[in-house]
């Protein structure tokens, strides 16, 4: 089986004056966190969805599924943890507890706030997780990338060509992920947020999925300035 | 759900424009194979007037397509199903016209987004199932092909019934296409074909004969014909067939051409010749083609020397390719594996 989980457990404290966490904040017709989650409801190789909100959301987010989704295929909306890594453990946890897991189970997660990733995108997720175990979906770097060790100095500024900027969707065959999730201290849990690199860490392959330019995570009132401006134009609203 | 669109904004210029699709009611599809059309790449190249690039860009280009059923909330199709969406929506009912004549339909990527997109989303009516086993590549271009089937199904209902030699002006897709489809629905029917290369002619072994326009043989006559020219060659194939043509034989008119074209009126008017148009085709003409090409094994056999060249489209630089290597294409069809 095949598992998304849409991670929404951001609390928009970057969203300039909105109150509203930004997965909810309207796009087009719908808020952003239906367009993404719709993503994942059209495609047949989804069995079925999760989604990880802060708990005094869940109310409101299975209001929004209800009243935007059409009938077809399991939704369920789960409270998030108080970290990355607890949020992922959550989904896990849920997954182990309702269905019989085995190698061959996926878990595609991705960020509510990126409502522009493809079909192709998706698809490709799916098929690596199953071959390599585990990938990361990226775009090559555009701009060069600066290391620097005490905020002042350059320590180093890195061969672009071989740098990538990450996106979502991760995924990973979920009992692999759990193994891995499970081999980590509280104190390397509070440091590693990315499930990617911790199986780089622990020497595992990841695999890259091409991503896309516009796959962009709405973050700053600037990106869904940019979101806007991508939904606008001739038959915007077909 | 978002769905991202390639758009021409410009000729020459793609780019990525995002809608919102209805998925409650419509059916969403994938494209799996494309194939690049004529109209496509004068839209491309820039070769329209400007008032209608003005009027209908931005706008995706590709009306010709084989896609997979992602998702149907209407329970019309499953998903995996491969279907050809129809690239015509008549926005009204009409007993008498057909629905690619109606100046209310909406025609892709003639002013309305064709199906360079992520998702095409459409309404059940306008898909029809391939046939198991078709080779995708073909049914990417099966519009062309259901543009030929209208073309003769228009034939059969104005044409008289004595049909021993058809006459295929053209010898490019459509020449090749239809003269194909008249051979397989008339096995007795002689099918004799008119261009002016003889590479092209040479690919049509299967008629009965392939001349060059200065090299017809002696007294060669025809009961009707078909002319697939178009542009500044429409004229004279148009008058070369009203002189070879028997009184009152059909001539169905497919070739499109931007300038007026002069006919022979008086010799229209003596041998008392039926002229008729034939533009597009209609979900019937879709589902004829399929019907045909599932009872005609050879046929698709045929069909393969039309596929030019299977461009992988990953980026919108691949886009570009395609469009390249479609223009410098004397012969058959540039198709799109859809990879985007």
């Amino acid at each position: 089986m095949v598992f998304a989980a849409v991670f929404a457990g951001g609390i928009g404290s970057r969203m300039g004056n909105s109150d509203t966490p930004k997965q909810y904040l309207e796009l087009g017709t719908k808020p952003v966190i239906i367009h993404t989650i719709e993503k994942f409801f059209v495609n047949d190789k989804i069995d079925e969805i999760l989604v990880l909100c802060p708990k005094a959301w869940i109310a409101h987010t299975q209001d929004l599924i209800k009243k935007h989704l059409p009938e077809g295929k399991k939704v369920t909306v789960i409270a998030g943890g108080a970290s990355r890594n607890g949020t992922l453990e959550n989904a896990i946890e849920y997954i182990e507890k309702n269905y019989e897991t085995d190698e061959n189970t996926v878990i595609v997660t991705h960020d509510a706030v990126r409502p522009f990733l493809t079909h192709r995108i998706i698809e490709e997720n799916v098929a690596a997780a199953l071959e390599y175990g585990a990938c990361d979906t990226v775009i090559p770097a555009t701009d060069t990338i600066v290391e620097s060790a005490d905020g002042k100095i350059i320590s180093s500024i890195p061969d672009r060509t071989k740098m990538y900027q990450g996106q979502t969707p991760q995924s990973f065959r979920l009992k692999e992920l759990a193994r891995v999730l499970s081999s980590l201290t509280e104190e390397e849990k509070a440091i590693l947020t990315d499930a990617c690199k911790i199986f780089s860490i622990k020497n595992k392959d990841v695999f890259m999925v091409e991503g896309e330019v516009f796959n962009i995570k709405i973050t700053y009132p600037y990106d869904l300035k940019v979101a806007h401006t991508l939904l606008k134009g001739k038959d915007s609203d077909d | 759900m978002i769905n991202s669109v390639y758009r021409l904004i410009a000729p020459g210029m793609i780019d990525i424009a995002c809608t919102q699709p209805d998925i409650k009611n419509s059916v969403l599809l994938r494209p799996l194979y494309l194939s690049v059309c004529k109209a496509d790449q004068r839209y491309y190249l820039g070769n329209r007037s400007r008032e209608a690039l003005k009027a209908k860009l931005p706008m995706a280009l590709i009306h010709e397509c084989v896609a997979k059923v992602v998702f149907d909330p209407t329970g019309s199709f499953k998903p995996g199903e491969i279907v050809v969406p129809v690239p015509n929506t008549p926005m009204d009912e009409d007993d008498i016209i057909a629905e690619n004549y109606r100046p209310t339909s909406r025609f892709c990527s003639s002013g309305y987004d064709g199906f360079l997109r992520d998702y095409i989303d459409i309404a059940p009516d306008r898909l029809v199932r391939v046939p198991e086993g078709t080779d995708l590549r073909i049914a990417s271009f099966a519009e062309l092909i259901s543009v030929s089937v209208h073309a003769i199904s228009r034939f059969e209902k104005f044409s008289h019934k004595r049909k021993e030699s058809v006459g295929i002006w053209g010898d490019g897709n459509v020449g090749f296409i239809t003269a194909l489809i008249l051979r397989a629905l008339y096995p007795e029917m002689k099918i004799y074909v008119f261009g002016t290369v003889y590479d092209k002619l040479a690919y049509f072994s299967f008629a009965d004969g392939a001349y060059h326009v200065d090299h017809v043989p002696e007294g060669l006559k025809i009961d009707h014909a078909f002319e697939c020219v178009g542009g500044e060659g429409s004229r004279f194939a148009i008058a070369q067939i009203i002189d070879l043509i028997n009184p009152e034989g059909s001539i169905g008119l497919m070739g499109v051409s931007e300038r007026f074209v002069d006919i022979n009126t008086r010799m229209v008017l003596e041998k008392g010749l039926n002229l008729f148009g034939s533009s597009r085709s209609g979900v019937e003409d879709f589902q004829r083609t399929m019907d045909i090409l599932a009872e005609n094994p050879k046929i698709p056999a045929y069909l393969e020397n039309l596929i030019g060249g299977v461009v992988e489209v990953r980026t919108i630089s691949d886009i570009h390719s395609a469009f390249a290597q479609d223009i410098s294409r004397h012969f058959g069809k540039t198709v799109i594996k859809w990879e985007k």
